[in-house]
């Protein structure tokens, strides 16, 4: 594999999927390069989900290849998919955290299960991620029934950020959070970004939060990807369902804002 | 798991006496912390003296890393030496800040302090007596709930009623009717023996008889719904209470109590005394069986004295059970379910809870039923 800057980590091409007779992917081709934060958009039911489902191997597509890190995804053995599980951190949607683990656990179960560190070290490094993911360190003996939406989130983050990934999967970050926590949650992804250089893959319909972050977005629709580039690109976009998307009430609002926000930076 | 990146060199960490150095080099990440960790535990750590970690060599480093690199770099300042960094990438220096930053989770207290035995009874006995007086209360609710329904009958749905007739009852059928045939199967083999010895078989019919109607009937039939309806009572309320679902009926006005616990209360009220009938008699007809196999007792002659020796009493005290065993089982599944706290681990353990709590209730109520029954002399 060739170590350059602009290598790309996933590529995904011709991927073809279908539920019965509803096709959701019909010839998605994508690339997503080391370091950059992507986003991936459009409306529900375009098969953001169903793509991110993919790459991190829970469901198969009908054809098309996808490869992470150089390797097919789609052709590997157990060991090499443990192997490329290990080196990527998923959130899901709803934080998917295990009810009867307490957030330290939860966080410390992909280390304890993965590596043969001591226990000492495992509670310690715990306590970075938590603290990493912008919990506070009382959170750590928490039930996650006990956390509100947006701790829970962050805590299903530190659970994604446990082993180091190279690779982070974001679905949904900021669905059903207030707005403050959804800026939080904004801040909390750059600057993971920054101190960990991690690539970052988000599907999302939040335009701020795209706006905000996103080096790169794809906007899927119809089944293929509509367009992709930087929001700034994507905003100028002559393709309708795009447009639609991005000039709509809400789409406006988030322009704007980010415009005054590049303002204020000048 | 650099390994993905082809990225798996040794990580090391030297002290050098001479110019007073720790000299760190390699990838310091996840898949060599463990051996990191080891090396630094058997490193003689200096105590006095200036001292500086020369981190240049360090090729990649993530937070597991760094976070050693920070704790050792504090083992040592806590020693008494004074620490510097040197060589280290910006990229670097930004990652160790950020995880040195972290906030240390407050250590966890132990209980040292012992508990007595006469605390330990009452932490053990205080959650059976509050769990007692809720179901009570529970129970309050649920009767309260039933005479307004009877009082005004247009409330009591139907649907839900009907439902549960047939999950709880009709599709119980052959579970119930099997075992109760092979009970009476095993009473007569067992009473065959016995009876024999004393050429007393047609008496056979007595034993089956009494044995079946008055007791393991109802409840064998008990039992069998407490492990079918009363798991699934309390998995379902469960579930529902962790999905938001009995809040969202709340909201839309509609009472849990009179759409989710009375339907299943009337149900297994209406059912399980019909089940019983069902399993009083398959239970004499697998009796009947044996005794013909075993003692040569046929059918007629074992029909006639059943007429002799088994009053109508017999029966309506089986039957009578069934309604206050079905209440049992209803009220207790039920209330477990609503007892389900807000993780999926709390499902399972409340629906366990439901079955034994039940099963348990069921048999005592059935001794309290003997004592009564010996004092009416029924």
């Amino acid at each position: 594999m060739a170590e350059n800057s602009s290598e790309a980590i996933i590529q995904i091409s011709d991927l073809y999927t279908s539920f019965g007779d509803a096709v959701v992917h019909d010839g998605i081709t994508l690339q997503v390069q080391r370091g950059e934060i992507f986003g991936l958009a459009g409306s529900s039911g375009c098969g953001k989900s169903t793509l991110l489902r993919e790459i991190i191997l829970l469901h198969r597509p009908q054809s098309g290849s996808i490869r992470v890190f150089g390797k097919d995804v789609l052709g590997l053995d157990d060991e090499a998919a443990l192997a490329l599980r290990k080196s990527w951190g998923v959130m899901f949607e709803r934080g998917a955290l295990f009810s009867s683990l307490t957030v330290a656990e939860n966080v410390g179960l992909p280390m304890r299960e993965h590596t043969q560190m001591s226990e000492t070290l495992i509670n310690e490094l715990v306590a970075v991620k938590i603290s990493l993911a912008g919990l506070p360190a009382s959170a750590g003996a928490k039930y996650p029934g006990e956390l509100s939406g947006g701790m829970r989130k962050r805590a299903a983050l530190a659970r994604a950020i446990a082993l180091d990934p190279e690779l982070l999967f974001l679905d949904e970050p900021t669905a059903g959070l207030d707005p403050l926590s959804a800026n939080g949650f904004d801040e909390l992804v750059l600057q993971l970004k920054k101190s960990l250089g991690l690539t970052i893959m988000m599907v999302t319909h939040d335009l701020d939060l795209l706006w905000r972050v996103a080096d790169r977005v794809a906007v899927l629709g119809e089944g293929r990807v509509l367009g992709v580039g930087t929001m700034t690109e994507l905003s100028e976009s002559p393709h309708p369902v795009i447009r639609e998307y991005f000039y709509g009430p809400r789409g406006r609002a988030a322009w704007k804002q980010s415009q005054e926000q590049s303002w204020k930076q000048k | 798991m650099n390994l993905i990146s082809g990225n798996q060199a040794e990580a090391t960490i030297a002290i050098e006496q001479a110019g007073n150095v720790v000299r760190c080099a390699g990838a310091w990440v996840l898949s060599n912390v463990f051996n990191l960790e080891r090396t630094l535990a058997s490193l003689n750590l200096p105590a006095t003296g200036e001292w500086q970690f020369d981190v240049a060599g360090i090729t990649a480093l993530d937070t597991a890393g760094a976070w050693l690199l920070h704790r050792a770099i504090q083992q040592i300042d806590a020693q008494g030496c004074s620490v510097r960094l040197r060589g280290q990438r910006s990229e670097h220096e930004a990652l160790i800040q950020v995880v040195s930053q972290a906030e240390r989770a407050p250590e966890q207290q132990a209980t040292g302090r012992g508990i007595t035995w006469l605390e330990r009874l009452g932490l053990v006995t205080w959650p059976h007596i509050t769990q007692l007086v809720g179901m009570l209360a529970f129970f309050g609710e649920s009767v309260m709930v039933f005479i307004r329904s009877v009082a005004q009958p247009s409330r009591i749905r139907w649907r839900p009623i009907l439902y549960n007739l047939q999950h709880a009852g009709f599709d119980a059928l052959p579970i119930v009717g099997l075992l109760a045939f092979l009970m009476g199967v095993v009473i007569s083999f067992q009473g065959a023996g016995q009876l024999q010895r004393y050429g007393a078989n047609i008496f056979i019919a007595d034993l089956v008889g009494l044995s079946i109607l008055r007791e393991l009937a109802p409840l064998m039939t008990a039992i069998i719904v407490a492990g079918r309806s009363g798991s699934a009572f309390a998995a379902q309320i469960g579930s529902m209470k962790i999905t938001e679902e009995i809040d969202a009926l709340r909201t839309i006005g509609i009472a849990p109590m009179e759409l989710l616990v009375l339907p299943k209360l009337i149900a297994l009220m209406i059912a399980l005394p019909l089940l019983t009938v069902f399993a009083d008699m398959m239970g004499v007809l697998g009796g009947m069986v044996m005794a013909k196999s075993q003692l040569g007792v046929s059918y007629a002659d074992f029909m006639d004295r059943f007429d002799d020796a088994v009053k109508l009493s017999a029966l309506l005290v089986g039957i009578g059970k069934a309604p206050v065993f079905a209440a049992i089982i209803a009220i207790v599944g039920c209330y477990q379910g609503f007892q389900v706290g807000n993780n999926s681990d709390s499902v399972g353990k409340q629906t366990t809870i439901s079955v034994v709590q039940g099963i348990f209730l069921i048999i005592v109520a059935d001794a309290l039923f003997s004592v009564i029954f010996s004092w009416l002399k029924i």
